[in-house]
């Protein structure tokens, strides 16, 4: 058997079922990533939800808010998609069910991402 | 494959009830209500960006009973989530692993994410909130 591909880039971050040790790391990383956001977005939300719609508004529209919540979004779902990943590997066995139903999450992970990052994106831009 | 004389890890049914499998089994649970949870935020930022009719349509739904009862229900579930999160990271980093150390932080777990989820349902009850 020829492989033209050198060993250790084979096996780098793969592992032997060719994916755990990337998607170990990254579900450790984002989580450690999401501590402080999801405190800050709790105690933000603890202010924002006793104001009015301008003030929800203007918290959205300064940049490092925007900036934040964009970083939160992003992390959030790529953590959630990492998560239900495993969870249908674990329940779901049957060949097309497993990957159909990661292919819905990823899908609705991605979608769901963009739709809140560009909520924000146009509130932070004045749209 | 000859798979037969393996030995098979013990099935769920066998073991006696201890805090630190329900607790791992609440992980997950609270994970996959997060999970539907996104939906809620989603919707939020994008009733803020939709305008004012949008935005208050979305502060009415949160503020039904059924909305009430999901909102509590996630925030608990994130404080546990995170605090059993932190606990899973100490042991990703090797440590706490003897069986009075796991009752410990799993106890402890419980507390902080119970005064956490105490203190969130106060300061959005209490007029003025956390600022």
């Amino acid at each position: 058997m020829s492989d033209l591909r050198n060993p250790l880039a084979r096996a780098r971050g793969l592992g032997s079922a060719k994916e755990g040790t990337v998607h170990w790391v990254a579900q450790r990383v984002s989580a450690l990533a999401l501590i402080p956001l999801t405190l800050w977005f709790v105690y933000s939300m603890l202010i924002v939800m006793h104001g009015s719609y301008e003030q929800a508004y203007l918290w959205m529209h300064a940049p490092l808010v925007a900036v934040l919540l964009v970083i939160l979004i992003g992390t959030v779902f790529y953590h959630a998609y990492l998560g239900l990943q495993v969870v249908i590997e674990d329940y779901v066995h049957g060949g097309w069910s497993k990957h159909g139903a990661l292919l819905i999450i990823k899908f609705l992970c991605v979608l769901l991402a963009l739709s809140g990052i560009f909520a924000v994106l146009r509130i932070a831009f004045g749209g | 494959m000859a798979t037969d004389n393996r030995p098979i890890s013990p099935h769920l049914g066998i073991y006696r009830w201890q805090i630190t499998m329900t607790m791992s089994i609440l992980h997950r649970i609270s994970g996959v209500a997060l999970a539907l949870g996104t939906l809620a935020l989603v919707y939020w930022f994008i009733a803020v960006a939709a305008g004012p009719t949008a935005y208050a349509t979305a502060h009415w739904l949160f503020g039904t009973w059924i909305g009430q009862i999901l909102m509590w229900g996630w925030t608990l579930s994130l404080f546990y989530h995170l605090c059993n999160g932190i606990r899973h990271l100490f042991w990703d980093a090797g440590k706490g692993f003897t069986i009075p150390q796991m009752y410990a932080s799993g106890y402890t777990v419980w507390v902080v994410a119970l005064v956490l989820t105490a203190t969130t349902l106060v300061l959005a009850y209490v007029r003025g909130g956390a600022a």
